[in-house]
Order: structure tokens, then sequence, then C-alpha cells
């Protein structure tokens, strides 16, 4: 079983039509996971019937309890978050704030702070209507923890494809290259990158593979849209020429994405023609990248 | 006054907004205002890729994380029960602190009874401020690849524009993609978030979100939809059941990728941009005197 992560660094730039394409043609292959928890879409093409939901709890918020409390300020003195004011003589714990680091319930001398579990969002395992299994998830509203949550939808994925002996998990990653980026890929064994032929397409391109390379995971990259701008998307060849990364396949701009999407479509099923053909020449190109790890 | 652009999804035009009406509003000599632009987009910046200036400083930034002293420590191991990040690993005859889990929060270091974990720089990224012109300032915040924590780089920068500005400044900040913490600390200072979405299941399923999160932080919003024309138009039906105002519609236009992709900005090239953009900005004042 092999892990193939597709990621972009710059948001837009088709990752997720993409994926579910992927999805759609290698259904009965693997499990998907959109680790992209903070607006997670695939559900919007793939269109799943939820199976199961279950709450996910990560880290811990302090509750300062109104009985006991002596008014001494050292929780808010100890505090590096701000997170603890006064309203009208109580102490007060904004959630917003708090990063659950217990130290005020350490300092506090009569014990009157409680560390409670926080619900940082919830994950669902679905199956979708190509018959494969998604693992979802949505983070809470100005919920922390993302990285976390990535780490449980693709333990989850690897837990599923191992008992329905899948060969590949197909993982929707987050744009940018921070915390949940990083819970996304570290371990995996292939990354799709995508890529769009403009200055910020090739600019969040480099330093997404500098990423990659510091984790030492195999890549390949596909350029979207690649006719928008042919300087550009030449550009960006040569970039990947440089640092010998594998190009997969170069896609143009078709408004048949954005009429499948509109529809709640993988382009795949809405485009009969040239675009089908590519995607699935693309598929067949990533499976033999990766079998050949 | 601060204006931060955000969006759910990402590539939906933040940037180009942002660029854009920093810009137009730094020519309007008649406004007696000045313009800082903000890129707190501190994973992947582009704003800088789009505008030409002269470099005034750059600065490394770093974040205070715990740093184990081997010639103090007792290895009572309190300090690895405290942490609740992991960030401590207690292995008997050494203890590792692993700074991209540190949180900063110095629970472990203030109650260490040896005082064996003191707090230390640690490299986040970089800031750089540019001045375009006598008008128009630009300030970047870069994180270090590798680094996974991007809101305490996000503060910072908050910190800075709180330096930089007075009432005589507009302030305009062009905020990371997704709705969790490093937008939420993006948008903390910003007077109206303008949300950029795009006419789509996907734009309108990751606005609705960005929504969510900004009613939690109670923010006055408003809707910008770019490359209007395409998919559908649900996105103007959620914003009218909801009150939200839609303040600008962008078009869909071939020549404005085709500029965006060469990285210049659209306003002198494309008229009707450029009047939506003036639009844009006159909804928010209206927006803002309503507020008052």
């Amino acid at each position: 079983m092999k892990e193939i992560v597709v990621l972009s660094g710059k948001g837009g730039t088709g990752k997720t039509s993409i994926t579910a394409s992927f999805a759609a043609l290698g259904a009965s292959q693997m499990v998907l996971a959109d680790c992209d928890v903070d607006a997670a879409d695939m559900h919007l093409l793939t269109a799943p019937e939820v199976l199961e939901t279950e709450d996910f709890y990560s880290g811990k918020e302090a509750f300062i309890k109104t009985e006991g409390c002596i008014h001494c300020y050292k929780c808010i003195k100890a505090c590096h978050y701000d997170a603890i004011s006064v309203i009208n003589g109580d102490f007060i714990v904004d959630p917003m704030e708090c990063e659950g680091c217990s130290y005020c319930f350490h300092v506090c001398p009569t014990h009157t702070i409680e560390m409670n579990a926080r619900l940082a969002g919830k994950f669902h395992i679905s199956k979708t209507r190509f018959g494969n299994t998604l693992v979802h998830a949505r983070l809470g509203i100005a919920a922390d923890n993302s990285g976390k949550l990535v780490t449980k939808v693709r333990d989850e994925a690897k837990r599923i494809a191992t008992e329905q002996q899948s060969d590949y998990i197909l993982v929707d990653a987050s744009p940018g290259i921070g915390c949940p980026v990083v819970a996304s890929l570290t371990g995996a064994h292939y990354v799709v990158l995508v890529t769009e032929p403009t200055v910020s397409g090739i600019h969040d391109l480099g330093r997404v593979y500098e990423l990659i390379e510091k984790l030492k995971i195999k890549t390949g990259c596909i350029i979207n849209k690649a006719d928008i701008n042919t300087d550009m998307a030449e550009k960006t060849k040569l970039f990947l020429k440089e640092k010998g990364i594998p190009l997969i396949a170069e896609l143009p701009y078709d408004i048949q994405f954005t009429k499948a999407i509109t529809l709640g479509k993988t382009v795949v099923e809405y485009d009969d023609g040239s675009i089908r053909d590519l995607l699935t020449e693309c598929w067949e190109k990533v499976k033999a990248l990766v079998d050949a790890i | 006054m601060q204006i931060a652009i955000a969006s759910g999804k990402g590539g939906t035009g933040k940037t180009t907004l942002s660029v854009n009406l920093a810009t137009l509003l730094s020519r309007q000599v008649e406004r007696a205002f000045k313009v800082l632009l903000v890129d707190m987009d501190v994973e992947e910046p582009n704003s800088g890729l789009f505008l030409k200036g002269k470099l005034l400083r750059s600065e490394v930034k770093y974040r205070l994380v715990a740093d184990w002293d081997e010639k103090k420590c007792t290895f009572c191991k309190r300090c690895a029960n405290i942490c609740e990040f992991n960030a401590i690993a207690y292995l008997g005859i050494s203890v590792m602190v692993f700074p991209e889990l540190c949180h900063s929060c110095y629970a472990c270091s203030d109650l260490c009874p040896e005082d064996a974990l003191p707090m230390i720089p640690h490299r986040m990224g970089e800031m750089k401020e540019f001045k375009l012109n006598d008008r128009l300032y630009f300030l970047e915040s870069r994180l270090d690849i590798g680094v996974e924590q991007a809101t305490p780089l996000i503060e910072q920068s908050r910190k800075e524009i709180r330096k930089m500005v007075d009432d005589h400044w507009i302030t305009i900040i062009d905020a990371p993609p997704g709705t969790s913490c490093p937008v939420m600390e993006a948008v903390k200072d910003a007077d109206i978030v303008l949300l950029v979405t795009e006419p789509t299941p996907f734009g309108l399923h990751d606005l609705t979100l960005a929504v969510e999160t900004m009613r939690e932080l109670k923010k006055p919003i408003a809707v910008v939809i770019n490359k209007y024309g395409i998919g559908n138009n649900e996105v103007e039906k959620y914003c009218q059941k909801n009150r939200i105002p839609v303040i600008g519609k962008i078009p869909n236009l071939k020549e404005a990728a085709m500029l965006y992709s060469k990285g210049e900005t659209l306003i002198d090239a494309i008229p009707e941009i450029k009047v939506e953009i003036e639009n844009i900005y006159q909804g928010i004042i209206k927006l803002m005197e309503e507020k008052k």
C-alpha cells in the first residue's frame, strides 16, 4: 500500500479537482483522505454517504471555577497568551486565546482551575458515490490543532486501507508549508505537486518543494492551466528540470473544470473528450511512478 | 483603518485584490492618508511578487522556546510532566526539547526548580519593509521552510503594524487562506474583513466556513466575488439570505489572468477592474460609516 499526497503550496491551482478525478478513475484501488481540514471540499465532488462520525478531541482548555478563586492574579501573571481577564470581578478564560498549556493550572494555589479536553472538530468515514472510502474532517470553528486532526484523518485512512487491502491512499493536502502540510506529508510515499504557470505558482512551488526535499519524499509535478502563460510554463519546466522532478503532465486551462464543479461532478465524468483522456493518462503515469518506488 | 482581505478557499484572488486596492488608494493624492500593505500569508507570501520597491529594512524574527541546560538539571522530570505539547522528552540521562512542538508557554521554564530550562530565541523567519513611494509601504513576513507554526510570526507582524501606523494610514492585510488559527491571528486588529470568493460550489462552501469564523470573532464582513461570470449565482443567493453585503464583483477576464500570471497589477491595464476596485473601497467606507 502506497500513500500519495497531492500538494500545491499555492491555493486554487486545481488540486482538489485533480485529486477527485483520480479518485473517480481509481476508485476500486484506493482510500481517499481529505486532509485540507481547514476548508475541506472533496465531499462536494464525491457526494459521500457518511457512515461514521466521531468527535475529535485534542489538547486542553482552562476553565476557572468561580467558587474557590481568591483573586490572587497568579494565573493572569503566568499566562503568556493573555487568555485570562477579569470580567465583573470574575476570572474568565477566553477559549479562543487559551493554548491549553496548563501553566495557570499549575500555579493556582487553591486548585480552582480545571483543564478540560478540547473539542477540536469532527471526522467522518464515508462512502463516495464511486464506492471507495473517504475519510474527511471538519475542524471546529476557531479551533487550533489542525495538524493533529490531519494526522487523525491519515491514521484512519491507513487503518481502512489495510483492512480493505487497497493499493493506494490518496491524500488531498492543504495549501501552505506549515503544520497541517507537514502533518500531511511525513511518512508519505509520493507527492504529486500541482502548480500553475504564474509568478505566484512558481514561487510557491519552490517553497513547497524545499519542504519535500527536507522530508526526502519522491515527487512529480503537474502543471495545470499550462496554456495561460506559456513563458511561465517554460520557466516552471526549467525549474523542474534543474531539480530533477519528473513532469507528470501539462493540463490546459479548460472551462470544463468549472462546469463540472458547478454540477458537483469530477471533470472526468463531465468531459468525454480530451480532458478526460489527459487525466486518465495522468493517473496511469502517477500509478506507474508510485509503483516503481 | 485596517482592512483585512481573507478567504476560506485558496486562489480566489486575495493577493490580487490586496495589491490593486493598495496601489489604487496610494495614488489618490487627494486622499490624505498613507497606505501600508502587509502580507500575512507567511507560509506562501506572494504580494511582493507584484510590487517593486526599495528595501528599507530586513529583520530576522525569533520566538522564545525552552532550551535544556545540562549543568543545572537534576533530572526531576517535572518539565516533561508539565509540558502539554509533548515538546520535552525525558530520556533518563538527558532531556530533549523539540522547538517545533514548543508553544512558548514558559511553564516548564518558570516551574523548573533548578532554572534548567531557559527560554532562548529560535528563528522563525524574516520580516522586510519596502517603500514603493511616499504614500505606499509594504511589509512582508516570510516563514522559514521547515518551521511549522505560522501564528507566532503573524502575531509579530500584527504588533509591528501598531508601531508603524497611526490614524493617517490605511492598512491592508493580505491574510492566509483557510479558517483556522493563522487567519484568526491575521485579522485580529482589522476593522473590517473582506472575504474574497469565486462563484463556484468550492468558493461558496469555503466562504460559509470563513463567515462562521469571522462571526465567532465578531468582525464586520463584506464579500467580494472574483472571477464573476463563471459557475453559478449561489454565492449571491447565500449572501442575500444571510445579509452579507457584496461590495464588489470582479469580472472573469482572460486578460486579468494573463497579467496576474506575469506579476502585474490590473488597475492600469483594465479600466473596468479599476472602477470595480474603487467601488469596493467606496463600499468599505459606506459600511464603516453605517457601523458608527
